[in-house]
């Protein structure tokens, strides 16, 4: 591969990564965090999508603008999501998270029926000005909808990151993934922390979503592509890291691109998982994981 | 008051000597039960709906014209999700609990896989339903392919190498899906290509579901091809053909496409709009002066409609027509042997000419048509992103074969696609 391809794809898979970081955000903090198995998190993006293509259908809104405005109903949804969770799983034993992946896996099941049953299994998708659009730096071109992604997904990941540094709740959130019982011992509910924890993921999501659709066409069984690649960028990241979970991505979606321009191009699936693989035998709480 | 008498008279008269005639021209006795299953759901959800849209279509038609045989003919169908581990239980049971007459395959060559083994098994005709190349191998007897494939391998992907060796493009770059279907056409697209000493610089497979193709369109722009052959499924067509807009393919390449499924469908066309301009690609029927078959108008204007009320594809060119002349050969089938057993209208079926909406054609010895009819057509002059421009003859081309070209080749690929 010579070194003028060499540099494309990795600027590709930069692009490519933030897109990745976008929809692993919120993941990380669900699962990273708090320890809940949501392998919906993809049918919830969907759902996103669905509700950005809405929005637009309806009042010709920005695909961003409609997920960011999207995002106060998802948190709602995330709170109520992990209300019922801790009551029907959670609180009842330690095998919660197996019984919990099982319930999860339903909700991402119901989800793909109703979206088939409201929207069709058509593919659909958004307008926007810069679908379709390039962004030239010399003779290098960047896809306008990628840049789109990777930008929302920076300035997602920084709020997360001063939520979790400088609000109470979300230092609240970082102690409850580290020890529960001694936050509830300094007097905070460590199941209110984490039902309003699940809901700002839940609303990051929404952003997700709607970056999801601007990158491409979404169809309702969608999301099951996305599942083992979100959970490998969270488990690589280090449970509960922003920072890691963006720089993760980033390293995915860079091996990726890179092992796309090569000779063995179907092969990239393996990298996910083999550079997995290789962060769980030499640093098994992951990058960026204490 | 005498007028009305008379007027009472003519209209009782009428009924009475009308009333067997239609008693007669509608279908009684127990139903003919036509099974299958079809993808409602799933990767191909999108080309099986349609699928069983028109043959619910003929199946009405059918019964307005009296039944087969005189007996109404019912479809029995499930959603076998597009999963080759659904559709073996789906035809066991078709067969063994709803005991249907006749079956119809499974829309998709991996999902009706296992299921010709089963029709031979049970001595059924089968009649295949866009799968390629299925019977190639086990060549039963009983198996007939709606699809105008042909039985000779480079009647399809053969036709896209065969259109850039004419237009002396020598150096071809192949791009496809690591999915068995797309992997086996595009092989052929490679046979073919050797055997006309074409020069293949950049021959690669890329994951199922790829996101982005940024890095794959720039290492085929710095393999300087001529022509790209792509074999791709309608979530990946879509961010190729996006990712050629934006980073571009290179200023080498004359022809683009060939084997792109999903720019066959209304609700891609939409998403894409102008953006297809240029690209060369299959179909089995486009509205252009040269496929203009007696009753295909007519069979899509009623499609049409029907297609909006249930959320379908609202063009249909690739499927609908062709499932509806599945119905189409049964019933002739039917009609001309006076019997709906299997050994009896496969036996008619070898030897007979159909006349159908998608044209006339015949069964070759592997169940394939006698003379294969795969076009290669080019989006030229899309504007916007309303589909019904699809129905205008010149948007999308005819350029392979020359026997069916509506008209000419633009090239280089950029700047046809202005």
């Amino acid at each position: 591969m010579d070194l003028e391809l060499l540099l494309d794809a990795t600027v590709a898979g930069l692009l490519l990564g933030g897109f990745y970081a976008a929809l692993s955000i919120g993941l990380a903090i669900a699962f990273g965090l708090l320890d809940v198995p949501h392998i919906a998190h993809p049918a919830f993006a969907l759902v996103g999508a669905y509700g950005a293509i809405t929005l637009q259908g309806m009042f010709g809104l920005d695909p961003v603008l409609a997920g960011v405005i999207l995002a106060a109903p998802f948190y709602l949804l995330g709170v109520a999501t992990y209300r019922f969770y801790h009551a029907t799983f959670e609180s009842r034993g330690s095998d919660a998270g197996l019984r919990g992946l099982a319930f999860f896996f339903g909700v991402a099941f119901i989800l793909e029926v109703g979206l088939i049953l409201v929207f069709g299994i058509d593919q659909v998708g958004v307008r926007a000005p810069y679908i379709g659009q390039a962004l030239w730096l010399g003779e290098m071109r960047l896809p306008m909808r990628l840049l789109v992604a990777g930008g929302c997904a920076l300035l997602m990941a920084a709020l997360l990151i001063l939520w979790l540094k400088r609000s109470f709740t979300g230092r609240a959130a970082q102690a409850v993934a580290q020890d529960e019982t001694a936050l509830a011992l300094v007097g905070a509910d460590p199941v209110k922390v984490k039902q309003v924890a699940f809901g700002v993921a839940t609303a990051t999501v929404a952003v997700s979503g709607a970056l999801l659709v601007i990158v491409g066409p979404v169809e309702p069984n969608m999301a099951r592509i996305y599942i083992g690649k979100v959970f490998a960028i969270v488990v690589l990241a280090g449970l509960g890291s922003v920072p890691g979970t963006v720089f993760a991505a980033m390293i995915l979606g860079v091996s990726e691109s890179i092992m796309l321009s090569g000779p063995a191009a179907s092969w990239t699936p393996a990298v996910a998982f083999g550079l997995l693989l290789a962060v769980l035998a030499f640093r098994p709480q992951g990058l960026f994981g204490r | 008051m005498t007028i009305h008498r008379r007027t009472l008279l003519a209209a009782t008269t009428a009924a009475t000597l009308t009333s067997p005639l239609v008693a007669r021209s509608q279908p009684a006795g127990a139903p003919i039960r036509i099974g299958f299953s079809i993808a409602q759901t799933g990767t191909l959800a999108a080309g099986g709906r349609p699928s069983l849209l028109a043959r619910q279509m003929w199946a009405q038609d059918v019964n307005a014209r009296g039944g087969l045989l005189g007996r109404p003919v019912e479809l029995v169908f499930y959603d076998d999700q597009t999963s080759a581990a659904q559709s073996p239980g789906i035809y066991a049971k078709l067969l063994d609990v709803d005991r249907v007459d006749l079956i119809y395959g499974p829309y998709g060559t991996p999902v009706q896989a296992p299921i010709l083994p089963l029709a031979r098994q049970r001595g059924k005709l089968l009649f295949g339903n866009f799968s390629f190349r299925a019977n190639e191998e086990l060549r039963y007897e009983r198996y007939f392919h709606v699809a105008p494939f042909g039985a000779t391998p480079d009647a399809w992907p053969g036709a896209f190498v065969k259109l850039a060796h004419r237009n002396n493009f020598r150096r071809l770059a192949i791009v496809t899906a690591d999915a068995a279907g797309t992997v086996a056409l595009g092989a052929v697209a490679r046979e073919t290509a050797r055997g006309l000493g074409m020069e293949i610089v950049y021959d690669q497979r890329y994951p199922f579901n790829t996101v982005d193709f940024s890095a794959v369109l720039r290492a085929i722009r710095s393999a300087r091809p001529d022509a790209v052959y792509v074999g791709s499924f309608p979530n990946e067509t879509a961010g190729i053909v996006r990712g050629v807009g934006e980073i571009g393919v290179g200023n080498t390449v004359q022809l683009f496409g060939g084997g792109m499924v999903g720019l066959q469908f209304a609700p891609l066309l939409e998403q894409l709009g102008e953006a297809v301009n240029g690209i060369t690609n299959f179909q089995t029927y486009v509205p252009e002066p040269t496929m203009d078959f007696p009753g295909i108008r007519e069979f899509l204007a009623r499609y049409a409609t029907a297609a909006r009320a249930a959320n379908v594809d609202v063009l249909g060119f690739y499927l609908a027509p062709f499932n509806y002349a599945m119905g189409q050969v049964i019933e002739q089938a039917v009609r001309a042997t006076g019997r709906i057993d299997d050994e009896s209208l496969s036996r008619h079926m070898r030897e007979a000419t159909f006349d159908t909406v998608v044209g006339r054609f015949a069964f070759g010895p592997t169940g394939e048509w006698r003379e294969p009819r795969m076009v290669q057509v080019q989006f030229q002059g899309v504007r916007g992103t309303d589909v019904e421009q699809f129905r205008q003859a010149g948007r999308q081309v005819i350029v392979e074969p020359e026997g069916l070209a509506s008209g000419q080749l633009r090239t280089p690929f950029e700047r046809s696609r202005r």
